[in-house]
């Protein structure tokens, strides 16, 4: 196949403050090719495809569409580059369907016609092989069908470069093959394709360039077919790190939490938690797994008292020096305060970590505070403790920030992760849920996390792991419990069970459900 | 791709800045005042023919001509600066407090009536403590119904809160039939203007030191609560995002009625130092739209109550001075209203220069203003 040369970026500069994103960057985007862009959390690979779509404007340097520069000051200018670029998260209207959300902002002459879209939106699924149905309203879809409409919308509105930041994230395996199945289809049309990632067996999948970027440095590109995971690791790294995770035999583990039929509705009386029962160990990381949305925020919450429950739920909690045939204490029922004030101490890294863990106008003291504050003298709190709190998580975790009082909301997604579970895990925690521990963490931070995790695993805590990423899930925990739909569809052994035993328990209740 | 354009950078871009330099931020707010003052004083001598420096004097003059003025000023600064204490835990809670104006009439209205009732027969000073704390009960109340409304039904404050205003007007128009004093002016008229029963007494000399004793203890009372204090720190965490409240055990229902019963608390002393400290009347002008006004003396300083201070005296400045203007000169209000409009959004405008900065073509970067 003839690749000729879509896009060149030419010593492209990006700072955002001080924080230079990235650092005189040259790449070349080649038609009839996907190239993966490949590099840690914080490497600059969102920024550098950002500039492209125009959400953001590069300090220096200069692009070229087909061999000629040009300037991308807005969405509109990248549309009228044939850029188009699907961002991680959707832009889509609810209420709307398929086909409206999809015609959305053009500007065509005329009268509104829906009927022609929709046809052009079939044939456009046809010749690459998606499947949507236009008249679908969003609210309806799967979060794999809102990446679709995202996909054609680009299409539609004529896109040949397209760049997919971190598509598969959201995606269940089975789901992520038929998207790469896509991309391989637009590829053969002379399409350009990027897609941003950092799970190196997509990389490997689907790509035939990588492209490698290192704290906001282009590191090199290569063929796919010339590398190996271990290669494109130590170029992202710059250093080799042994992909295993250190996992200790559990250390005699012993019943803390023990779930018995939990259910949950949420305000709009869907039910997230259907009948849910399970035992957390203490000595014993419990990895969580599932499709995004299939009932491990609610699961969390739940224990957290953060949940209405329904009638007939227990949750109960067993101390560490429980003697034989002590009752323990019954957790349903009680407010988040009643829990630790009946001397539970659970730790908890809630999934949005903004809006609900942390105080975002707060700097790392202030947020550090929110687990003390009440320890205090008199009516004031104590900023001492906190203070000390905050310099130790920086300095061990590494969390890169002004100073202490610098407003989290400011950090980047990263540095914000590490705060959190930096104070969760300072708490001497008996039960530590955390929910995407890593998300938004570069590798190494990623195995400091681990083996924090692993540590208080060894101290006798019952470790809760929500996790999207199954081979982080089958190294480093020691039983997995699969969600499906808000049920409990397994619970497996993480050191016999295989990635796609648990890809397929992932899915197995919806398709029963589907087929009954 | 025909559209595409020419390699050529926008003329003007934005970027968020980093972080300022305090002095650099302060220079920037001194050029825009300077820069009002230019400006209005263009559109004075545009429009009126007017020396604008003899403007400017004479609003200066409004606010701070002799003594007697001055303390003016500082009195009405006061209870402005009385109200936007009273706000700012509010809408550091973000819980939109509309209500300061109905809240201070309340508190004017218990005020007013014990001192008529009570002038003659309780001494004064045991009469000033009684009317405070009916005042705060009563601004309490007012603060606390919209506030149980919305931690139980989740009812919406910004409305709510607006039209605890009006029945508060209804409720202050009543009260004032009922006392009205002499018969058929439909005013109250000075209460125990012989006496001076239930009146702020003079101290070292000057009729309006104790308004300010009580509101600068108060705006540092404030400063160490919000900054410091246990309830503080709940507030902030409320006000950034509930779910994290939540989190951490914290009972937002119990802190959004605290913290508003406090709010409606000191926004209805606010209305015992209008009456018993200043007018020594009540009105339906006795609140004055200061409720509505001490909102951007809140938000402005950014619930530092001392930068509040700052701010309350800039706006009754104006105010004083826009007065005086429009006598001296004969001018219309509006035209006074204009010259405040310039310079307040001046003023306004510099916060965007600080927090932004706007970089040209050329790629040199446009010191703000």
């Amino acid at each position: 196949m003839e690749q000729t040369i879509a896009i060149q970026l030419k010593n492209i500069t990006k700072r955002f403050g001080k924080v230079v994103a990235n650092d005189s960057i040259s790449l070349e985007i080649r038609r009839g090719e996907i190239l993966s862009l490949l590099g840690e959390n914080g490497s600059g690979k969102t920024t550098l495809m950002n500039m492209l779509a125009g959400i953001y404007f590069p300090d220096e340097g200069e692009i070229l569409v087909n061999g000629s520069p040009v300037t991308i000051a807005s969405p509109k200018d990248a549309f009228a580059c044939g850029i188009g670029m699907i961002h991680q998260h959707f832009k889509l209207v609810d209420v709307f369907t398929a086909a409206e959300n999809i015609v959305l902002g053009l500007e065509d002459e005329g009268k509104l016609d829906l009927k022609a879209a929709s046809a052009k939106i079939v044939d456009i699924c046809q010749k690459y092989g998606f499947s949507i149905d236009p008249s679908k309203k969003v609210y309806d879809m799967s979060v794999s069908e809102k990446q679709t409409v995202e996909i054609v919308k680009v299409l539609y509105r004529g896109a040949d470069i397209l760049i997919l930041d971190e598509p598969t994230a959201v995606l269940t395996p089975q789901e992520t093959d038929r998207l790469f199945d896509v991309m391989r289809n637009m590829k053969a049309d002379g399409k350009a394709l990027v897609i941003i990632t950092h799970k190196l067996h997509e990389v490997m999948d689907v790509s035939d360039r990588v492209a490698v970027l290192r704290k906001g440095q282009y590191i090199g590109d290569v063929a796919t077919k010339d590398t190996s995971p271990q290669k494109l690791t130590d170029m992202m790294v710059g250093h080799a790190v042994t992909l295993n995770i250190d996992r200790p035999e559990p250390k005699d583990p012993t019943p803390r939490l023990t779930v018995e039929n939990l259910t949950v509705y949420d305000a709009m009386g869907v039910k997230r938690l259907d009948d849910v029962s399970f035992t957390a160990m203490g000595g014993e990381i419990l990895g969580i797994a599932g499709i995004a949305g299939s009932g491990q925020k609610e699961l969390l919450e739940a224990i957290a008292g953060l949940q209405p429950l329904r009638p007939g739920a227990s949750i109960h909690y067993r101390p560490k020096e429980t003697l034989e045939g002590d009752a323990g204490i019954e957790l349903v029922g009680k407010t988040p305060l009643q829990i630790k004030q009946a001397g539970v101490s659970l730790a908890f890294v809630p999934e949005d970590r903004l809006g609900m863990g942390l105080v975002g106008s707060l700097g790392m003291t202030g947020n550090m505070l929110l687990r003390s504050y009440r320890n205090g003298f008199g009516v004031f709190t104590d900023r001492k403790a906190p203070k000390k709190l905050a310099e130790d998580v920086m300095g061990r975790l590494e969390v890169v920030t002004p100073s202490v009082n610098f407003p989290v909301r400011r950090l980047s997604g990263g540095n914000v992760q590490k705060v959190l579970v930096g104070r969760e895990i300072a708490q001497q925690p008996s039960v530590l849920m955390t929910a995407y521990a890593v998300r938004g963490l570069d590798i190494n931070t990623s195995y400091t996390i681990y083996n924090l995790l692993t540590e208080q695993k060894m101290q006798g805590v019952a470790v809760i792991y929500v996790g999207e990423d199954l081979d982080v899930l089958l190294e480093l925990c020691d039983r997995i419990l699969v969600l499906c739909g808000g049920q409990v569809s397994g619970i497996v052994d993480a050191r016999t069970t295989t990635k796609e035993e648990v890809g397929l328990l992932m899915t197995r209740f919806k398709k029963e459900a589907a087929e009954g | 791709m025909s559209s595409v354009k020419q390699h050529k950078e926008p003329l003007l871009r934005i970027a968020k800045r980093d972080g300022i330099s305090r002095s650099k931020a302060y220079a920037i707010r001194i050029v825009a005042v300077i820069l009002s003052l230019v400006i209005s004083g263009i559109f004075i001598f545009a429009v009126t023919k007017l020396n604008p420096i003899q403007v400017y004097e004479a609003m200066f003059n409004g606010a701070f001509g002799s003594s007697r003025r001055s303390w003016v000023t500082i009195r009405d600064t006061m209870t402005l600066l009385c109200i936007g204490v009273g706000l700012a835990p509010a809408f550091k809670m973000k819980f939109w407090n509309i209500g300061a104006e109905g809240q201070v009439l309340i508190g004017g209205i218990m005020t007013a009536g014990l001192m008529r009732a009570y002038g003659n027969s309780i001494p004064t000073p045991v009469l000033l403590v009684i009317m405070a704390a009916a005042s705060l009960l009563g601004g309490c109340v007012w603060g606390v119904i919209p506030a149980a409304f919305k931690a139980k039904w989740n009812t919406n404050e910004t409305l709510f809160t607006l039209m605890m205003n009006y029945v508060a007007i209804q409720l202050t128009s009543y009260c004032v039939a009922l006392w009205e004093n002499p018969f058929g002016s439909n005013t109250v008229g000075q209460i125990n203007q012989q006496t001076k029963g239930g009146w702020f007494p003079a101290l070292f000399g000057q009729t309006y030191a104790l308004n300010v004793i009580i509101v600068l203890a108060l705006t540092i009372g404030m400063f160490l609560y919000l900054k410091y204090s246990k309830q503080g720190y709940e507030i902030t965490v409320v006000g950034d995002s509930e779910n994290t409240a939540r989190y951490a055990g914290i009972n937002v229902k119990k802190v959004t009625i605290r913290t508003m019963a406090i709010s409606g608390a000191i926004c209805g002393l606010a209305g015992f130092i209008a009456v018993a400290g200043a007018s020594h009347t009540i009105s339906t002008s006795t609140a004055g739209g200061r409720g509505f006004t001490a909102i951007i003396v809140a938000w402005l300083a950014q619930f530092n109550t001392f930068v509040m201070v700052l701010i309350s005296l800039l706006l009754v400045f104006l105010q004083k001075g826009a007065i005086q203007i429009a006598s001296q000169f004969n001018l219309n209000d509006y035209a006074s209203n204009v010259i405040t409009g310039i310079i307040l959004f001046f003023i306004l405008g510099s916060e965007f220069f600080i927090n932004y900065r706007v970089i040209l073509r050329s790629g040199k970067e446009g010191e703000a203003k």
